[in-house]
């Protein structure tokens, strides 16, 4: 941030950054008025359902749609053998996972469903109702296979093998190992070691995925609104699989209902859904309900991992060691692959501390399940409960407090830049700053008063710690820009002055609700100098923005907004240039301040209006020299270099109280610590952390997909597999160090995850806290009753 | 999530809706408040020809006192039980479950009639039509009214007294007699969802000492379980640590959890029997949530 000047723009009376201000959007939802992909009337729709596999693992012998194709109303049925013959599969690897393998996946089962939910049959029809009736009149014939659902033995020598040509089930093995790792742990004084479970979760975004495919053949371009997070890769992602020019297909993604990472992958529903719209050269709608999103949607988070710590009698973290095992689907998810999370598992885990002996082990295995790929944060809360978890276990054998061994280890705020452990470049964090401000926030000495006061009467109480880092804003040095993926790691922002002396910002990052479109105006309004409302967002049309990777990993403010700023920054200049001409003054001595052009030494005489610079710049131009052509629209491109990642960090504190006759939590409040660097919207911001934190204590108490023996998901229903309630939540406290990052001149780091990926670890700390008088502790999520029982041997 | 075809029929009058369950018998399901019946049309987990809409007939609406009995209406609304003033003074266990069934907007159409109707074993006001000795009011067009025991009525999984021809029009519920105190205590992992362990309990307490204990336990096993042998345990004793130990021993006789996912029998045996300790400790003090 050094010498920009930035500083003074950021700060002067007429700035939105840094502020506070309410989302159109959201009043937009609130008077009812939201428009999301579902309120989209297309003339000529029809409705699509699918025959979904009931089998984890089957052959298809014969399906006979004979029945299904004679009901009224049932405009076409297509198979999967059928589609594959007018869609491209697809292969879910990337060069950059060195030794991945994965099978051809085709949009809908052709011979052979690999997990329950896999797409068998489209049916279209006149309507939904309808279209679900003649589901259910077409006949498979069914030849029941072995299913994988076992990660500890699907690489056995006895296993079934889920697609024979690969060999093995294995999808990836990755290692890291830096410094001695073996020599650490032989003259350590306290080794930790212990094992921890990871239950799958997904998304439950509130608007389930829906899309509405509408092909024209008069002109061969194929419409799709859908909810998305990536507008452009599937626009990309689309014309490849359906053997499309590129610039014939078009992606509008209107109000989206939340995301998370869900809506950055590639379905074959929806696939399917497209191609029956070229097929049927009608509209096509498919709206995933609640009872196929739970198999259909991406799934995340089954691990187990075994971790082991080093360390000197002082508390010295000398060394850490873990081997993560991971069972995603049958296939890899295209384009992200689904071996990313445990990449970045063993990336993150212990990456807030100091230590060089870091021996790492990623192992990926294909099951007969869902098939999991990228969710908020992904990776993170793994890695981070891990190494947290054990880092607690090491303050009881060391005598230290929770905080201690954290201070003792941390990397210092003044030693970036740095590397974390496991090689990557870490700069501008602010571990000890955060630690500080939360337990101040906490009264953490209070807290633990209180903790040992009431265990005296029988009150068990726990306080829980974990710290972390967070990837964000990836950069093409990254695992998608290194592995060739169609996924844009730039983004790129145009601003124009309208004659009327509003602005017009196109971005190529999108809103899911979060309220990036608002952010994006109070960027755009601020570098150029402008009331914010005159300045116009639009996002989510790849026919009218700049292409760009969208929102995922955090990078929305990060990426995007640094080019908002820049085009901004360009758009004013431009204003300046125009009007030194036109007040034959030098623009040097100009400012755009509140959407007028005044002199720059007191902001207050307003020489020349934003309106009157437009309606000369588009209008009279006969008033400027011959030689002065306006350009009044600016884009500008930006990517993170050098770095993969432009890192965060924070830490979550938990308190909870554990009742250890019931095994019943109840979680009394929650204190987060980040530094996202520079915080534009403060509520905004605040509300990223607070809703993650909820998602993450939903994955450590409630989320979890449960699975038998036979590879079907048995709580597949909204009654039964829990998410959290806004009553069972606790107040969460949000706070942020600022620590501009050097990558950008806006500063801004991503702020979208960093609830989701320490909430789980604190709160299991809690726990473990809390059960401490009994010497118990526990290490599985979600954290149960039943699994508290447990371990206090209640049961 | 679309429901199968099914027939349709709103009817007006009690007379109405008893030849119509005449005529389609099981092919027929009752709609009242929908809460449960609608979800498992849109799963397409249950398939009836015809459903039958009651919700205008207004006299199965209604809570009033007669004499030393409650009668509710099997169509009343929750929302409406729950902050009824003769509810409130006479029936104290139902008022004390009534914030754990569901939600308020569940319970704003959801029926007190068709939760006992459908019978769903982790439900509360099943347990407590079973604790507080309730009868149970059935109707239909060949055999007209008679009048069933709450604990003659509860057969099974969903499975009840009902014939497929009869509707539940009532239930007369005794109010609380001198002495006579309640306690209601459930276990779930979010408020509102299906409980792991529940009980409803009702009895007379004097200076300490429990009698005539009549303890339900739901979300245990396929339907509201009567605790006979833990009512023995208690009978006469006060809230000591004896009488749990024999409590202890008693609710391992009287249940044998079912286990699912969401907890195991040996789990919900262990959250019964603390809901049981706390829920007596209340009894002498008064009686309440626990």
């Amino acid at each position: 941030m050094a010498d920009t000047g930035n500083e003074i723009i950021f700060e002067q009376s007429g700035s939105y950054v840094g502020r506070t201000l309410s989302r159109p959007g959201a009043r937009r939802s609130v008077m009812g008025r939201g428009r999301y992909t579902d309120d989209i009337q297309v003339a000529r729709t029809l409705h699509a359902a699918f025959l979904r596999s009931p089998y984890a693992h089957a052959r298809i012998l014969n399906i006979d749609t004979t029945a299904a194709a004679a009901m009224p109303g049932v405009t076409r049925i297509v198979t999967g053998r059928e589609l594959a013959e007018h869609v491209e599969p697809w292969h879910g690897i990337l060069s950059s996972f060195v030794g991945m393998k994965s099978a051809i996946q085709h949009a809908m089962a052709v011979d052979r469903a690999c997990w329950q939910g896999e797409p068998v049959a489209i049916v279209v029809a006149e309507t939904r109702a309808l279209a679900e009736d003649a589901v259910e009149l077409i006949e498979v014939q069914w030849e029941e296979l072995t299913p994988v659902v076992d990660k500890e033995t699907a690489l056995d020598a006895g296993s079934p093998v889920i697609h024979p040509e690969m060999g093995d089930n294995l999808a990836l093995r990755q290692d890291i190992d830096n410094g001695d790792v073996d020599a650490a742990f032989a003259a350590a004084d306290h080794i930790i070691e212990d094992s921890f479970e990871f239950g799958r979760h997904t998304a439950v975004s509130l608007e389930s995925r829906i899309l509405v495919a509408d092909f024209d053949p008069s002109t061969e371009r194929l419409t799709i609104h859908t909810s998305s997070q990536v507008p452009h890769m599937i626009k990309t992602v689309f014309a490849k699989l359906l053997r499309m020019p590129e610039h014939n297909v078009r992606i509008i993604a209107p109000d989206v209902g939340g995301s998370f990472g869900l809506k950055i992958h590639t379905f074959g529903d929806e696939v399917a859904t497209a191609a029956l719209s070229m097929i049927l050269k009608r509209p096509v709608k498919f709206i995933a309900d609640r009872l196929e999103s739970f198999v259909s949607d991406i799934h995340a988070r089954e691990h187990r991992v075994r971790g082991r710590l080093a360390l000197n009698k002082d508390g010295d973290i000398l060394a850490a060691d873990i081997d993560d095992l991971t069972g995603v689907g049958p296939y890899s998810a295209y384009p992200r692959t689904s071996v990313f999370e445990a990449v970045q598992v063993i990336n993150i885990t212990g990456g807030p501390y100091k230590h060089k002996n870091y021996r790492a082990k990623a192992t990926v295995v294909y099951l007969n399940k869902v098939p999991m790929s990228q969710y908020r944060a992904v990776g993170h809360p793994i890695g981070i409960t891990v190494f947290e978890s054990l880092l607690d276990q090491a303050a009881v054998v060391t005598g230290l407090d929770p905080v201690d061994i954290r201070r003792r280890n941390f990397m210092p705020d003044d030693g970036y830049p740095a590397v974390t452990p496991a090689g990557l470049p870490a700069n501008d964090l602010s571990h000890e700053a955060c630690l500080e401000s939360l337990i101040k926030r906490m009264d953490y000495d209070g807290l633990r008063r209180e903790q040992a006061e009431l265990r005296e009467k029988g009150i068990y109480r726990g306080i829980g710690l974990a710290a972390f880092i967070k990837g964000t804003a990836p950069s093409p040095v990254g695992y998608y820009g290194a592995g060739r993926a169609p996924i844009a790691a730039q983004d790129a922002t145009t601003v124009s002055l309208e004659p009327s002396g509003a602005v017009l910002c196109l971005v190529g990052v999108t809103e899911q609700g979060q309220g990036a479109d608002t952010v994006m105006a109070q960027i755009a309004a601020t570098a150029i100098g402008v009331p914010i409302e005159n300045v116009r967002v639009i996002s989510g049309d790849t026919d009218a923005v700049p292409y760009g990777g969208g929102t995922y990993a955090s990078r929305a403010t990060g990426i995007g907004g640094e080019a908002t700023f820049q085009a901004g920054r360009a758009l004013r200049a431009e204003i300046l240039r125009i009007a030194g001409v036109l007040l034959q003054s030098e623009p040097s001595t100009l400012e755009v301040f509140g959407g007028n052009v005044v002199d720059a030494a007191n902001h207050a005489n307003i020489r020349v209006t934003l309106a009157e610079i437009g309606r000369i710049g588009h209008f009279q131009l006969g008033e400027l020299p011959n030689d002065v052509q306006p350009e009044l629209s600016q884009t500008r491109h930006f990517r993170v270099k050098d770095v993969p990642y432009i890192y965060t960090n924070g830490i979550h504190g938990a308190y909870v109280e554990l009742d250890p006759e019931t095994g019943f939590l109840k979680l009394l409040k929650h204190w987060i610590v980040e530094d996202c660097g520079r915080v534009i919207n403060p509520n905004l911001a605040d509300e990223q952390v607070r809703g993650g934190a909820v998602q993450g204590l939903g994955g450590a108490l409630f989320e979890h997909c449960i699975y038998d023996d036979n590879g079907q998901m048995i709580n597949a229903t909204m009654a039964d597999y829990l998410t959290p309630m806004a009553g069972d939540m606790p107040d969460i406290d949000v706070a942020h160090i600022q620590t501009p990052t050097s990558a950008s001149e806006l500063g801004a780091k991503g702020v979208g995850e960093s609830g989701v990926g320490g909430a789980p670890a604190a709160v299991l700390n809690a726990v473990n806290d809390a059960m401490m008088p009994f010497q118990r502790h526990i290490t599985a999520q979600p954290i149960t009753p039943q699994s508290i029982l447990k371990a206090l041997g209640k049961i | 999530m679309k429901a199968p075809r099914f027939l349709y029929v709103r009817v007006a009058s009690l007379v109405e809706a008893l030849e119509v369950l005449a005529e389609y018998g099981d092919e027929a399901s009752v709609l009242a408040g929908g809460q449960s019946l609608m979800p498992t049309l849109n799963m397409r987990l249950s398939s009836p020809k015809v459903l039958v809409d009651i919700n205008r007939i207004d006299d199965l609406k209604g809570i009033s006192l007669d004499g030393n009995m409650v009668r509710v209406g099997a169509l009343s609304r929750h929302a409406d039980v729950m902050t009824s003033p003769i509810v409130v003074e006479h029936l104290p266990l139902i008022a004390q479950a009534y914030p754990f069934v569901a939600h308020a907007a569940v319970r704003n159409r959801g029926t007190f009639g068709g939760s006992v109707a459908l019978a769903d074993p982790a439900s509360e006001m099943p347990a407590c039509v079973l604790a507080l000795n309730a009868t149970l009011v059935l109707d239909s067009k060949a055999g007209g009214r008679r009048n069933v025991a709450a604990s003659d009525y509860f057969k099974g999984l969903y499975e009840t007294e009902r014939r497929d021809d009869e509707l539940l029009i009532e239930a007369r519920i005794p109010i609380k007699a001198a002495g006579e105190v309640s306690a209601f205590g459930e276990l779930s992992r979010r408020h509102g969802d299906f409980a792991l362990a529940g009980v409803a309990m009702h009895g007379t307490v004097a200076n300490g000492v429990i009698t005539g204990l009549r303890p339900v336990y739901f979300g245990s096993e396929d339907r509201p379980v009567l605790g006979v042998a833990t009512a023995a345990a208690v009978e006469g004793k006060g809230a000591t640590e004896e009488t749990f130990a024999a409590v202890n021993v008693a609710l391992g006789n009287d249940l044998d959890p079912l286990s699912n996912f969401h907890a195991d029998a040996a789990t919900r045996l262990q959250l019964a029997r603390v809901l049981t300790k706390r829920a007596l400790t209340s009894m002498v003090n008064g009686g309440g949530v626990v």
